[in-house]
């Protein structure tokens, strides 16, 4: 019963979403405030019917309903609760719906919180968003209804991928939701201006916390997703330029373009019609992103639903999208005059630097996403493009922007000095190639990487110190002046260090795995001891057991290092019985200098011995650490007080002030 | 009789993991030179995945075939046109530099190169319209000024 409702509900909401898409538009175009006013309500109310509808599909999982289809596809009655509600989105229909309640989320955060918001542009934003959310309501109510019954239910569910039974991935898509979703938000803006043909600094106010949060949460989800690569998928690798990892990625890229370019149209009226045209792009991206993983045209190791049906609905979502908000940039967007003036060598030219740079690297990523299916479409010639590709075509772009990023985020806007500015970076450049030549004279001439990756991670973290003391006037200004300026630099100035220091972070992080993993393969058998980089890895034995939905042989390492215990290690070989699958869990002994990570392979068919894969892993976890901290200074940003500064005004209005 | 059950399954059902222990070859530089090549190579029957990685029965294969032609003496050139010449471009992770992969290779410069020479163009093209817009100050502009700099 609670099923059917959430289907009656979803079915609501998809008339309320029309209503809302046609309704406010039409009220704006032709000035009448009260159908402009309906917009607020209707996204609202499409919200809690569509919070219902998910509801009702989470009920069905938590209770294991196996008279609904993808509970007992997706479900099983051994399940750990935990994965039984993260169930709820580890399907195609399910995950759908949970975009959908993503989005009406955000059409209801704008129309409660856009009180400050011109009635217009909150009209036209909300209709929009609607159309969006409307489009993919229809796509889940024709292709994919996640409400569908069987009959007769069968008495127990095909259980959850064991691939998808893990804390870290079943909170991973939720976060990248978010983040294509916030995507949205902000296009819904960018076409909203359009419309208007109005694009301001107020605009931009509005624009840019949604890019920040969407921003973060892509960051935060794609860090999560590899990180699960990294401890679940068996090798200890953390990023494969798989299409469904470019998919977040081309978005991310666009959205940090994007959350640069509105500081410029924020502080100094520039760049809008470029501004509109990322927007654009980053939720177009995040619309191909949808595509690639839902429709299955480029195959890869997570697509777990492929049916051509869904691909042409969400191709066809897509065309129309990208076609039409395009239409209307070409219309609309030379109207778009930018009033602030600025030298090449200047602020607003090193952010410009960043977004070509960015938007580079994103058409790098993107051509080779999806060169093999253009490729086969032309002349029937079937290509790979992997890895080696993308490290080749697209690291350059990268080692571009983390040179600028220092000189660019230290310049003064319209009109700047290089040789100025080299004056308080000259010890960070000088600190950064000796650490890169210390390092290449200790490997004695080996590969480039390890050295010139760390000089630039060396060069972006100092390069943000150097900035804070800029900042706060060192080293003229007294320390106590200085402290003083310290404690009162603004959120979004706080935000970009963090941002710009994570990042130096990850760098580090992945230029030293990369360069200097060591790794050992060996047939090893209980009660031997081997050597790993200076660590003594002892094989004591391999036990049998049984998880909650899962049969388990654990192998028991200890690890030594100058004969002193540093780890007890203990992979295991998993297998989930209903779906007969395999999963090994390597052991990892994490640690700020180095994981070492261990993977129990197969036994020999004779004797004893087993195969045991050891990584030594240097700084792997700085490229998580820097994540977080990139994702840490995007959250510092957004409670700027600049953003909050509609409602403080608010509160002190009734005050009088003091003339100053 | 559980137990059993269990051993059974792990044997029966466990990957054969990336590269065994009893592929390797012996020469450490040579094996090196097998594991870079692996990388690049593309298990077949894979999803996007280097034989390197994958645990197919053809990815083993595919990296004893490397190491066989290896220890023959070819070079690290050879080995991969043998593999091409015998599986097509498809096993290439990173396609070949040829005219019709141009746009593959080509787009990052390329799009960085014209981005570069509209954002010159568009710098160039708006200075003088926007200089002229910059009028000089009227009268009552400089009066008003004048007030609140001295003022």
């Amino acid at each position: 019963m609670i099923v059917e409702l959430g289907h009656f509900a979803l079915t609501l909401a998809f008339a309320v979403a029309l209503f809302q898409a046609v309704v406010p538009l039409v009220g704006a175009g032709r000035g009448w405030a009260d159908w402009m006013r309906a917009a607020a309500p209707a996204a609202v109310m499409q919200f809690l019917l569509i919070g219902f509808a998910f509801a009702a599909l989470v009920h069905a999982f938590v209770t294991l309903d196996f008279s609904v289809r993808i509970v007992a596809e997706h479900s099983n009655s051994q399940i750990p609760v935990l994965y039984r509600v993260s169930g709820t989105w580890g399907n195609h229909e399910g995950s759908m719906l949970l975009l959908v309640l993503i989005l009406a989320l955000f059409g209801a955060t704008v129309a409660a919180f856009g009180r400050d918001l011109p009635l217009g542009l909150k009209a036209r934003a909300l209709s929009v968003q609607s159309m969006i959310a409307a489009a993919f309501t229809a796509f889940i109510l024709f292709t994919s209804n996640p409400f569908d019954r069987l009959s007769p239910a069968p008495l127990d569910g095909n259980d959850l991928n064991p691939l998808l039974q893990d804390i870290g991935l079943a909170i991973h898509p939720p976060f990248l939701y978010l983040g294509y979703v916030g995507l949205s938000m902000v296009f819904s803006f960018a076409v909203a201006a359009l419309i208007e043909g109005k694009v301001d600094a107020a605009w931009a106010r509005w624009v840019r916390p949604w890019t920040l949060m969407a921003w973060v949460m892509l960051t935060i989800g794609i860090a999560l997703g590899s990180y699960w690569a990294y401890y679940e998928l068996g090798w200890g690798g953390w990023w494969f330029w798989d299409p469904v990892e470019n998919a977040s990625f081309m978005p991310w890229l666009v959205a940090g373009a994007l959350l640069h370019s509105a500081i410029v149209v924020e502080k100094r009226n520039a760049l809008k019609a470029w501004t509109i045209l990322l927007a654009i792009l980053a939720f177009s991206l995040s619309l191909v992103g949808i595509f690639i993983v839902r429709s299955g045209v480029l195959t890869s190791v997570h697509a777990f639903a492929n049916d051509p049906a869904r691909g042409v609905f969400i191709l066809a979502i897509l065309g129309v999208t990208i076609i039409g908000s395009l239409t209307l940039f070409a219309w609309r967007a030379p109207a778009m005059r930018s009033e602030g003036l600025f030298q090449p060598v200047s602020r607003e030219g090193g952010l410009i630097l960043n977004n070509l740079l960015l938007a580079v690297a994103a058409a790098v990523v993107f051509t080779g996403t999806l060169a093999p299916l253009v490729r086969e479409f032309i002349d029937g010639a079937k290509i790979s493009v992997g890895a080696p590709f993308f490290e080749l075509a697209f690291t350059p772009f990268m080692v571009l922007v983390i040179v600028a990023m220092p000189l660019g985020s230290l310049l003064p806007w319209k009109r700047g000095d290089l040789g100025r500015v080299m004056a308080r970076l000259w010890w960070a450049a000088a600190a950064a190639l000796a650490l890169g030549g210390v390092v290449w004279g200790l490997q004695s001439g080996e590969a480039l990487l390890a050295p010139v990756g760390l000089a630039l991670a060396a060069w972006l973290i100092l390069g943000v110190f150097v900035e804070i003391g800029a900042r706060i006037g060192l080293p003229r200004a007294s320390p106590g002046t200085a402290l003083g300026r310290l404690v009162r630099l603004p959120r979004a100035d706080w935000g970009k260090f963090l941002a710009h220091g994570g990042f130096g972070l990850s760098v580090m992080g992945i230029a030293a795995v990369t360069a200097w993993e060591v790794e050992d393969i060996r047939l090893a058998s209980p009660g031997e001891s081997y050597m790993l980089g200076g660590y003594e890895i002892h094989f004591d034995s391999v036990s049998d057991g049984q998880g909650p939905n899962y049969l388990y042989q654990r192998g028991h390492f200890t690890v030594f290092r100058d004969g002193e215990v540093v780890a007890v290690m203990e992979p295991e070989k998993r297998l989930y019985p209903v779906q007969g699958q395999p999963t090994t869990e390597a052991a990892i002994d994490m640690g700020l200098t180095r994981d070492l990570y261990l993977v129990l392979g197969d036994k020999q068919t004779t004797g004893d011995a087993w195969v045991v894969r050891a990584y030594l892993k240097p700084l792997a976890n700085w490229i998580w650490l820097g994540a977080l901290v990139m994702a840490i200074g995007g959250l510092v940003s957004l409670t700027d007080r600049r953003y909050r500064v509609g409602a403080a005004a608010r509160r002190a209005r009734p005050a009088p002030v003091a003339a100053e | 009789m559980r137990v059993i059950v269990l051993i059974l399954a792990l044997i029966v059902a466990a990957p054969a993991f990336a590269v065994q222990p009893d592929e390797m070859l012996a020469d450490p530089a040579l094996e090196a030179r097998a594991r870079a090549i692996s990388k690049e190579v593309r298990c077949l029957v894979c999803r996007n995945e280097s034989i390197d990685d994958s645990n197919a029965s053809l990815a083993r294969d595919l990296r004893l075939l490397v190491r066989e032609r290896l220890t023959a003496g070819d070079s690290d050139a050879e080995v991969l046109d043998y593999l091409v010449e015998r599986y097509g471009e498809f096993v290439l992770l990173k396609p070949k530099f040829s005219a019709a992969n141009a746009a593959l290779w080509l787009a990052g410069p390329a799009a960085f190169l014209i981005g570069l020479i509209v954002i010159v163009a568009y710098h160039r093209a708006r200075r003088p319209h926007a200089e002229a817009r910059e009028a000089p100050l009227t009268d009552e502009e400089k009066r008003r000024l004048d007030d609140i700099l001295n003022g």
